[in-house]
């Protein structure tokens, strides 16, 4: 009840303090203060007004110190790095962390690292500093997600920010590198001080300050509470990367141990008193509700306690899994229908078709006239390309664990959108969103996926008519085919060249305009370029996949430009390499992946190496391939892979994400489909919606180019340049080009 | 009520013998290690050992483990309480990204190199086939096994 009462006046003191929306201003705010219960703050404030105290509520304990938001200093020197994005295997806990003590020089082998609760705090610093000091224009709104929060800025902006390839760009430099900088700043300030000594006389290292003249020494935590009744430097100098002793090296991720042992607890792994199990079937064709349903038959199976009509979907709740899947599979469903529940996929890209032909088209991208450019060239090159949905298939099937009860709600997930997640929860169960808490956990992968809460709702609403605790857990069917799909994507494109090869003009047409905006751009210098999009209405929801729109631009563009090259006679790569001769950074990758993948050099019977280049989120990443086409079927042997993200934080970690990528975009170019029949998803589990396995996974060598540019992402740039360079190596054994992904089923021969 | 050893601990389970072994552990002894993938034997992240042969738990009958031994993740370290030399293998890899499916990864290199000692790329291809990656770890997987091997011989002298 005490409980209550604080919340409410709470609730007020907020409402006293006027609306929370205001004006960003151009710099990031940080601001020191002491708060109720001898927790003393030195706060990184987003907006006018020091949000800390609500900050250090949540995460500071009886004698710890909220060292801005980010960081947290115990008196006994322990150190906790306060890390607002989800583990997915990204290990941007690991990447993040090291940003926060390379600039403070706390130290490394005693940091603690927590992941930050779902509060709005967390959610907006890192932006508004990235944004301030990168100079863009800040909308002046309030964001309500933290992943999310990236993504409604994206938005505003133009620009498609997607999960991992976010996190070391944005919170990393925008929040913990000041962050680390600020907080050391402030510590030196206040031992110099008590020491009466200057700043400059002191050094740090390892979360001890030293004076050196007089020999002494002090930690981090005995200065810490004197440093939070400081004013903070608002814009602390950072390091310059000659000086990183943690950034840049290889760091063992903190994640792994408890990835080994079976200690590490994902969502599926939550623990709740009393908890009951649910599964769920939702409409196979998306957006129809149930018609009828026949429970008597699974009610009475033992182990079943209750069948619910959710609408949109059916859900059983039992004392297991197992006993709620078999109940589910025995009831008698009926779903509406509607025109989508005969749609094809025929149908489907027939309509893409249409809409190519006879749609409303949108200029994406425009440079000079193409009809004029077209005049005289001596040659002109027409193709059409196609990539289908496609499934997120994160290895942990969708799961929730929701106790909704008495006014409040608890929940416990795996999701890339915290406080989205928390806030979609308080709405769909008319809660406060201050008696809704969320407790996350590790992701059996996201890519996407875990962006969109829908399955946290539905645990929530299943805990609320069932009246227990309940984990929802989604079969993998159901995970197959209630995803939200990377779009299917119809292309057509044109180009003219001179009598060099070289091109005069660039056309393109496609459906289905997503983020980034720049995916469908090409970066090649082409005097006369036109992309257009037209709308292309979905029944089957869409989603952000690993890289979102630079999956299937990625491969439209790095296919076609392989087309005009051997149109003009030329080498894939030489012919790039003349295009990209004004862009420096391109080429020194490009040339890099060459040298990795051996370009030129001869090769067996039956096999030869594709090329391909694709920035995306400011990573610029070149593929070499080498394929096998002795089987009949594409087998990759080899992949180099050069990529240069500006910098990487943990160069492991930065080559493990490019063999992800690879592998999983390497999956879709040769398995990847999800296709319609009746309107709903033909493919239900890993028989038919198949994943690449260690049998055929190519051996992968990755170099990381290091230059000025800002960070760039990890998690997302590998995926895209795969696809291209396979399909160009398998044209250059067998004069076939593949226009249409995937890549099984299309008789390719072996080379004749 | 089923009667087994699970990790040494000799467990009466109280649910339907027909119920997976998967889920029978996971509910009712509260290990959770072992991961529900796809529950048709596709993907191997549910891997146990039943009497040391690895086996895709989630189209495992509870009945079938009735009287043997079953041994999960948690299960799987040294008498000693330190790691299993996968484990470390696995650690000096960073192998795990997501590490979802890395359980069942574990169980089935394990059961590898107790059969193969010194397993080649053909030997890891054919019996690591069955467990999927879908963060696309092979490369390290393959590394890591070999790493594992090459400890286990010095150790084993
Ligand atoms: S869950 Fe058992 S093999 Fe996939
Ligand atoms: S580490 Fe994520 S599925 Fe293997």
């Amino acid at each position: 009840m005490a409980d209550a009462t604080e919340k409410k006046i709470k609730v007020k003191k907020e409402k006293e303090k006027g609306p929370r929306k205001g004006r960003w201003t151009r710099r990031g705010f940080i601001g020191a203060g002491l708060v109720a219960g001898g927790a003393l703050v030195v706060g990184v404030a987003i907006r006018p007004g020091d949000r800390t105290d609500t900050l250090a509520e949540y995460v500071a304990g009886d004698g710890e110190h909220l060292l801005t938001a980010w960081v947290k200093i115990s008196e006994d020197n322990t150190i906790t790095a306060i890390i607002p994005h989800g583990e997915m295997g990204q290990g941007i806990h690991t990447a993040l962390s090291a940003m926060l003590a390379e600039e403070m020089d706390a130290d490394w082998d005693a940091l603690d690292i927590i992941e930050a609760p779902a509060e709005k705090d967390y959610a907006n610093f890192p932006l508004v500093r990235e944004f301030a000091t990168g100079g863009a224009k800040v909308p002046g709104f309030v964001f309500d997600t933290l992943n999310g929060a990236m993504l409604g800025l994206a938005k505003k902006m133009d620009m498609q920010i997607t999960g991992g390839s976010t996190s070391v760009r944005f919170t990393g430099t925008g929040a913990m590198q000041t962050a680390g900088a600020a907080t050391r700043e402030l510590l030196m300030r206040a031992a110099a001080k008590d020491w009466d000594v200057s700043v400059d006389s002191l050094r740090t290292a390892k979360s001890m300050v030293y004076h050196d003249a007089s020999n002494r020494s002090g930690t981090y935590g005995s200065f810490a509470a004197a440093a939070s009744e400081m004013k903070p430097n608002l814009q602390p100098k950072l390091k310059s990367r000659k000086d990183y002793t943690l950034m840049g090296s290889p760091l063992p991720r903190v994640d792994i141990p408890a990835k080994v042992d079976g200690t590490a607890d994902f969502g599926i792994d939550a623990k709740v008193d009393g908890m009951k199990y649910a599964t769920v079937m939702a409409s196979p064709v998306h957006g129809q509700t149930v018609a009828r349903i026949d429970a008597k038959d699974a009610e009475a199976m033992p182990g079943v306690i209750s069948v619910h009509n959710m609408g949109d979907y059916v859900g059983v709740v039992a004392d297991g899994y197992w006993q709620a899947k078999q109940a589910l599979d025995s009831l008698d469903v009926d779903f509406t229908t509607s025109d989508a529940s005969s749609l094809s996929q025929e149908q489907l890209f027939a309509q893409y078709a249409e809409s190519l032909d006879t749609g409303k088209r949108k200029t994406m991208h425009k440079a000079g006239n193409v009809a004029k450019g077209a005049e005289g060239a001596a040659k002109t090159i027409e193709a059409e390309y196609s990539v289908p949905f496609l499934a997120h298939a994160c290895m942990e099937p969708m799961n929730a664990t929701a106790w909704v009860r008495d006014g409040k709600a608890d929940i416990w997930c795996g999701t890339q959108n915290p406080l989205g997640t928390r806030m979609a929860v308080a709405k769909a169960m008319e809660l406060d969103a201050e008696n809704v808490t969320l407790t996350t956990a590790f992701m059996g992968g996201g890519f996407g996926r875990r962006a969109t809460p829908d399955y946290a709702l539905q645990a929530a609403a299943l805990s609320k008519v069932s009246g227990h605790p309940v984990k929802l857990i989604w079969s993998r069917e159901e995970t197959t085919q209630q995803d939200h799909y990377r779009p299917a994507v119809l292309g057509r494109f044109k180009a003219s060249l001179d009598a060099d090869g070289m091109p005069l003009t660039w056309e393109s047409v496609f459906n289905h305009e997503g983020e980034p905006k720049e995916a469908s751009d090409i970066v090649y210098a082409i005097p006369n370029k036109l992309v257009q999009v037209v709308d292309s209405p979905s029944h089957t929801r869409l989603g952000p996949w690993r890289s979102v729109d630079h999956t299937q631009h990625g491969y439209f563009t790095e296919s076609f430009i392989e087309e005009l090259a051997h149109a003009a006679g030329k080498d894939g790569y030489e012919y790039r390499r003349a295009l990209l001769a004004d862009k420096p950074r391109f080429i020194k990758v490009l040339d890099a992946a060459a040298k990795l993948g051996k370009w030129g050099e001869p090769l067996p019977e039956g096999q030869a190496r594709g090329i391909s280049i694709v920035e995306s989120f400011m990573t610029i990443v070149a593929q070499v391939v080498t394929v096998d086409m002795s089987g009949g079927d594409p087998r990759v042997v080899h992949v180099a892979c050069a990529a240069d993200p500006g910098f990487a934080v943990n160069p492991d970690g930065f080559e493990a994400q490019m063999q992800s990528g690879i592998i999983y975009g390497l999956t879709a170019a040769l398995y990847g489909e999800i296709t319609l029949e009746g309107g709903a998803v033909a493919q239900s589990n890993f028989h038919d919606y198949e994943i690449l396995r260690m049998d055929e996974a190519p051996k992968i060598d990755t170099i990381i180019l290091t230059s000025d540019a800002r960070l760039g992402g990890g998690g997302e740039p590998g995926t895209p340049p795969i696809a291209p360079a396979v399909a160009n190596a398998v044209f250059n054994v067998t004069g076939k080009r593949i226009r249409k992904l995937p890549m099984r089923d299309l008789g390719l021969g072996a080379a004749s | 009520m089923v009667q087994l050893k699970i990790n040494g601990k000799p467990t009466q389970l109280d649910v339907d013998p027909n119920t997976p072994l998967l889920w029978a552990v996971r509910e009712q002894t509260g290990l959770t290690g072992t991961k529900f993938g796809c529950g048709i034997a596709m993907c191997g992240a549910c891997t146990m050992h039943v009497d040391g042969q690895p086996v895709r738990s989630c189209s495992t009958p509870l009945s079938e483990a009735e009287g043997l031994d079953v041994t999960t993740i948690e299960g799987i370290a040294n008498a000693d309480g330190t790691l299993h030399a996968v484990q470390e293998a696995w650690i000096e890899h960073q192998v795990p990204q997501c590490g979802y499916c890395q359980s069942g990864q574990i169980m089935n290199a394990v059961a590898l190199l107790r059969d193969t000692p010194n397993p080649s790329d053909d030997d890891i291809n054919e019996a690591m086939a069955g467990n999927i990656c879908r963060c696309g770890m092979y490369d390290r997987i393959r590394a890591a096994i070999k790493t594992a091997a090459k400890a286990s011989t010095v150790m084993g002298g």
